[in-house]
């Protein structure tokens, strides 16, 4: 989805359908498994931060949930983003120093 | 009326013509018009005001022409735009028109480019039927600099354009014109920049925009100072993880797509072979293209960004930070 307008798209850029020319890990099931790990592991990163925590559902979409149990299905990347915002109630921001200071701590 | 031969491409091109008020982009279009490269192309002009001078002033209106009667081609407009593409595609199929293998789309000098790529995008038909082919933008070689200076929306529209055409150029003498080349530079560094007001018609370069050389990225020049729009380029050594990459950009176009007025990358992914070029205008990322092989020995990630009210160092630390989530290492920036 556009952040800016609203609209739903046709595919978020980073789960492209497979096609002539296009780069996609969105192909073979075992490429695509391979790819939604790696992704689920990269934003938990990312996430942990906020205090939130991502996970496959069914091979289908993401469920990411506070720590307090509070949950949201997430279909894909272009979500996640906007979903930690309302679950976490405040910006996420990767130009935040104290955030990037936090992830250099956990990862410098 | 030309006689058609041919079929409609699988994809439509679009190519999106904007550029400041009065900065030549109708006198462009007719001349592009009147070009035999251009005969089977059909042209939707936005209608601003009360009266359509550009409307009046384009020569060959036919039936391939659409005019958009409500204002400004902005968000408020967006479904008028999709209604005339989209009807304009019906009565292709129809063959009530001539079989047009391109659309050229004129904005007005106030439109932000990003709600027509969007449009191509988001609407169910048209992504389809129709592929963004680029961004001309006209800029006035008298006025330009001015312009860019003042108004967002020229600075937008150069910085967001893959070919800059700049006008007028027989009327301004070079002291004028040099000035005004060293900021588009700096505002916008990849996209050629072509004359127009003289000679014949780079009508290959004009049509081939969105396509761009990522050669030029390597030639990304420092932030320029006090520029209101900034470009600058992120280059990595080693092989970027896709993963890794994904979730950074889909996190910062989130709180900052509206200041990230363009970014293009050629990227080293690990894994994979061949490079994959990534090419986004806001928030609006199109679907990343695997390139058929390396250009040079250079394999290295190469990424630009024209960022307006952004720190070019907090961005490249941030994308670093992320890098290391997943241990990229000998990272630097030009």
């Amino acid at each position: 989805m556009c952040a800016l307008c609203g609209l739903l798209g046709d595919e978020h850029w980073a789960d492209a359908v497979a096609r002539d020319g296009v780069y996609t890990r969105n192909t073979d099931p075992a490429r695509r498994r391979r790819e939604r790990a790696n992704r689920v592991s990269v934003a938990n990163r990312a996430l942990k931060p906020y205090g939130l925590r991502l996970s496959d559902w069914q091979g289908t979409s993401f469920v990411l949930t506070t720590l307090t149990g509070k949950s949201e299905i997430v279909g894909d990347l272009g979500h996640l983003w906007a979903a930690a915002e309302r679950l976490s109630g405040r910006p996420c921001d990767p130009l935040d120093p104290d955030y990037l200071a936090r992830l250099d701590a956990d990862h410098g | 009326m030309p006689t058609m031969v041919e079929g409609p491409p699988t994809f439509t091109p679009v190519t999106l013509l904007t550029g400041f008020l009065g900065s030549g982009k109708t006198t462009l279009l007719r001349r592009l018009l009147c070009d035999p490269a251009l005969r089977d192309t059909a042209v939707i002009i936005n209608e601003f005001g009360e009266v359509a001078l550009d409307h009046l002033l384009v020569e060959r209106l036919d039936e391939q022409m659409v005019l958009l009667a409500s204002g400004c081609l902005c968000c408020t407009v967006r479904g008028e735009l999709a209604a005339a593409i989209r009807d304009l595609h019906s009565r292709r199929a129809r063959a009530a028109v001539p079989s047009f293998r391109r659309l050229v789309i004129e904005s007005t000098g106030l439109a932000d480019p990003f709600p027509v790529l969007s449009t191509l995008r988001a609407d169910p038909v048209l992504r389809h039927h129709f592929r963004a082919a680029g961004v001309v933008a006209t800029v006035d070689a008298v006025n330009g600099l001015g312009q860019l200076d003042r108004y967002v929306e020229s600075m937008r529209q150069a910085a967001i354009a893959d070919v800059i055409a700049l006008t007028k150029t027989d009327l301004a003498d070079e002291e004028r014109v040099a000035p005004l080349l060293e900021r588009l530079r700096a505002i916008n560094p990849t996209a050629p920049l072509v004359r127009v007001a003289e000679g014949p018609l780079p009508v290959e370069v004009l049509l081939s925009a969105g396509t761009s050389s990522f050669k030029a990225v390597a030639e990304v020049a420092g932030p320029a100072a006090h520029a209101k729009a900034r470009a600058f380029s992120i280059t990595v050594d080693e092989p970027l993880d896709w993963s890794t990459f994904g979730i950074w950009l889909t996190m910062l176009l989130n709180r900052h797509g509206a200041s990230i007025l363009r970014v293009k990358g050629l990227l080293n992914l690990r894994g994979e072979a061949r490079p994959v070029a990534v090419h986004g205008v806001q928030h609006l990322v199109h679907a990343p293209t695997h390139l058929a092989q390396w250009s040079d020995d250079d394999r290295r990630s190469r990424l630009v960004f024209i960022v307006e009210g952004l720190e070019p160092d907090l961005i490249q630390r941030s994308f670093f930070t992320f890098a290391r989530l997943e241990g990229t290492r000998n990272p630097s920036m030009s």
